[in-house]
């Protein structure tokens, strides 16, 4: 008998972790448009914390990075085919 | 009066000629240096693709300078960027102690990318 709220798929369950705690990186470049990707989703929005595992100290520094990455037109603010 | 050190970076209208840009990068890099700016980087970038459209046009010159200068320098500059109809964007950031780092190692080359890109080849031949 399974119990109804065990989770099926346990890879799902791999815990988060922060990219930048993990890999000792201080600081983001916005000038860096490839890495960025990583951060928005295909419409070229940021992607929240609870999806990518970024702490809160990161988080920050991502958004603002991928907004001035975004006013020099490296980042598009709009679009539906970025991937 | 505090010494910073800034980085900026601005896109020259596509139209202009290569001289043209040239000496409009060097008016800039003039600006800097009169109100005693020191220098520390200066790249071009060359044409690129605009992520989206500015001022109707789809691609522009990128340019980057890293300098050390006082806080009040960089109102004169930005005023002088928004005078020129060349420039189409520009933004202008404070580099903390972190981005220095990691522009030094930038500076010092791509080859921080060339070399990783290379090590995963060995990695695959091998």
């Amino acid at each position: 008998m399974t119990l109804v709220n065990e989770p099926i798929n346990r890879n799902e369950n791999k815990k988060k972790y922060c990219r930048f705690k993990k890999n000792g990186i201080k600081y983001i470049d916005y000038k860096d448009a490839n890495f960025l990707l990583k951060f928005v989703n295909e419409q070229g929005k940021i992607l929240p914390r609870r999806l990518t595992g970024t702490s809160l100290k990161f988080q920050k520094k991502v958004g603002q990075a991928v907004k001035k990455a975004r006013h020099i037109a490296l980042l598009p603010y709009v679009t539906d085919s970025l991937k | 009066m505090e010494i910073k050190n800034y980085e900026t970076v601005f896109i020259l209208n596509p139209v202009l000629s290569d001289e043209q840009m040239k000496d409009t990068v060097e008016k800039f890099i003039k600006v800097l240096t009169d109100n005693g700016a020191e220098i520390i980087n200066e790249e071009r970038w060359g044409l690129r693709k605009l992520a989206y459209p500015i001022m109707h046009k789809t691609t522009g010159f990128y340019n980057l300078v890293e300098f050390k200068a006082d806080s009040q320098i960089i109102t004169s500059l930005e005023t002088e960027f928004r005078r020129d109809e060349k420039v189409m964007r520009f933004l202008t950031t404070v580099l903390d102690k972190h981005a220095l780092e990691y522009n030094a190692k930038r500076r010092r080359g791509e080859f921080n990318k060339k070399d990783k890109e290379e090590s995963r080849k060995e990695e695959k031949a091998a």
